[in-house]
């Protein structure tokens, strides 16, 4: 059985695939709290099949590009449980997930891009041909910088209409559709490793300030 | 060795230390430390995200090296604790992710712990089991309190709060101090060092919140801030007068005017509260002089002071396994699987529901 979940976006989603389908999956209702609702979700979903951890043969994990903080829940989650269970933990490019949602539902029709948010004005993305196979990397940089006229799926593209006029559904990526395509083999496998794109935020402190006002005192 | 104590094993990834300890009972079997201090190191503290960075990376293999050096598998293991606050949000939330992805995959329970009262509990892996009720002294480059502690596992207000710093933490000063004086980050260890060659009496440094007035109102409270801007002026006095500084007399002096705060503020409250065992922990308990003024002044007064080793006083699993095993001896209700990372815990809050 093959664990599904992505939490490279505002939302948790986790799936249960057991080779021929989806047998369970949830989504979180609350936006945010990754690390809060993830292993209650991965829980429940295995409740609902009936399944035990030890069922589980496979973790595929959208490994962003997304949100640090609640990306982080989601791949540290899948490489403990591997390790902890002696299972494989594939990375998935959380974009690719939507990708094959959007061909699958009929969402697109040839060639399109997906946008999501990355947050301080910005969008992760990356295009895609008319059966969800990836054609480029993915890249974060500022709607104007990527506008197009293309199909766009994703909350990129909702966000940021002026850029992006041909937005579309789905919006956040979806567990059911990350089992789905890595069981049909339909996305590249990645290590999972965190698709971060952007450099931490650091600044190397200057020299200490001077405390003396004009009159040094006596010491 | 009681064959049938809990084994635990504990998690810490508060700050930037990524910890991973296993105990039985009070016994100690594993504490591995993957640290990212030297990514920090120049940018004069830690950043948050390349701390949090480095605990995904570190965070499995950490697991894995501290299971070896116990030699257990995890599936030995009764009991998952890990740190839920307070700390750096981003690097807690790693560790409380991983714990929980333990408890679920071996389905076992989770305690959510404190990370200032697992600073105490770790003196139990090296003196045995804590007197309570004692008077605990923390301090690191995060924290400075005085608590008092009658249940190390927070019932009935059983980790109690006398004081606190009302502005830096002691190894914060530390920090700030070692950077003034052309010292290495973090700068706790090499004051500490410098200090050994310096005369502590050189400079008459002020100890902050002592006079009668500021004792009014915050007796236990300790405030950093004023000394280490002392501190500053006498340095750059120096510098301004072309002379040069005396480092390991500056170091000295600061030194011993932390340590004497610390110390006085903390015996006159087990004193005030008829305690007779001070225990000394968190990152500046490891400084040579805090240790030895504490045992020279406790003594006269007929306290007992326990320091754990300075590799206990650091952040560490350990600690927070030696919390748990406590939390699982006691029967303790585990922890909720969607317990929270709490960067704001108060230190009242020892066990998350
Ligand atoms: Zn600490």
């Amino acid at each position: 059985m093959l664990l599904a979940f992505d939490t490279a976006s505002p939302t948790v989603t986790v799936a249960l695939h057991d080779g021929s389908d989806v047998v369970a999956s949830a989504t979180a209702t609350t936006a945010m709290k990754h690390g809060e609702q993830l292993a209650p979700l991965i829980e429940q979903v295995l409740a609902s099949a009936g399944a035990r951890p030890a069922d589980l043969t496979a973790i595929a994990v959208g490994a962003g590009p997304g949100p640090f903080t609640g990306l982080r829940v989601g791949l540290v989650t899948a490489r403990t449980m591997g390790h902890v269970l002696g299972i494989a933990v594939h990375g998935v490019c959380s974009l690719d997930a939507l990708a094959i949602e959007a061909v699958e539902t009929g969402a697109v029709d040839g060639d399109f891009l997906v946008a999501t948010d990355a947050r301080r004005k910005e969008v992760y993305l990356a295009s895609y041909d008319g059966r969800g196979v990836r054609t480029s990397e993915p890249v974060v940089d500022r709607p104007a910088a990527l506008a197009t006229d293309r199909p766009v799926v994703g909350e990129g593209a909702a966000l940021y209409p002026d850029a992006f006029p041909a937005g579309r559904e789905p919006l956040r990526p979806d567990a059911a559709w990350l089992a789905r395509a890595v069981a049909a083999e339909r996305v590249a496998l990645l290590a999972p490793e965190p698709l971060y794109l952007r450099r931490p935020d650091a600044e190397i402190p200057q020299a200490p300030k001077a405390v003396l006002s004009d009159v040094a005192p006596t010491p | 060795m009681i064959p049938d104590e809990p084994l635990v094993l504990g998690i810490e990834t508060s700050c930037d230390e990524t910890g991973v300890g296993i105990v039985r009972g009070h016994t100690l079997l594993a504490d591995a430390v993957a640290s990212s201090v030297d990514q920090h190191a120049r940018f004069g503290g830690v950043v948050p995200e390349v701390a949090s960075r480095a605990h995904l990376e570190a965070m499995v293999p950490t697991i894995q090296r501290a299971c070896d050096t116990a030699g257990i598998a995890l599936s030995d293991v009764d009991a998952i604790a890990v740190t839920h606050g307070p700390g750096l949000a981003g690097a807690l939330l790693v560790g409380v992710a991983s714990a929980k992805a333990l408890a679920l995959s071996l389905g076992k329970p989770i305690y959510g712990v404190n990370h200032l009262a697992a600073h105490v509990a770790v003196d139990q892996l090296e003196h045995g089991a804590l007197p309570e009720p004692c008077l605990a002294l923390l301090v690191s480059g995060g924290h400075s309190s005085l608590l008092r502690v009658t249940d190390i596992t927070g019932t009935d207000r059983g980790v109690d709060p006398m004081g606190a710093t009302i502005d830096d933490a002691a190894g914060e000063a530390f920090d700030k101090v070692a950077r003034l004086l052309g010292l290495p980050f973090p700068g706790g260890p090499h004051i500490d060092r410098v200090a050994r060659e310096g005369n502590q009496v050189a400079i008459d440094f002020p100890r902050g919140l002592t006079s009668r007035r500021d004792l009014e109102r915050h007796r236990f409270d300790f405030s950093f801030s004023g000394l280490k801007t002392a501190v500053a002026r006498w340095v750059e006095a120096r510098e301004r007068s072309g002379e040069p500084v005396p480092v390991a007399d500056v170091a000295a002096s600061f030194q011993e005017a932390v340590c004497d705060v610390l110390v006085r503020k903390a015996l006159d409250a087990a004193a005030t509260e008829g305690i007779e065992d001070l225990m000394i922990g968190g990152g500046v308990a490891a400084n040579s002089r805090l240790r030895a003024m504490a045992e020279e002044r406790a003594t006269k007064l007929g306290i007992r002071v326990r320091v754990p080793r300075p590799g206990l006083c650091t952040d560490n699993g350990a600690m927070v396994a030696a919390l748990g095993s406590t939390m699982v001896a006691r029967g303790r209700t585990p922890s909720s699987l969607d317990l929270p990372a709490d960067s704001s815990l108060p230190v009242t809050d020892v066990l998350a529901v």
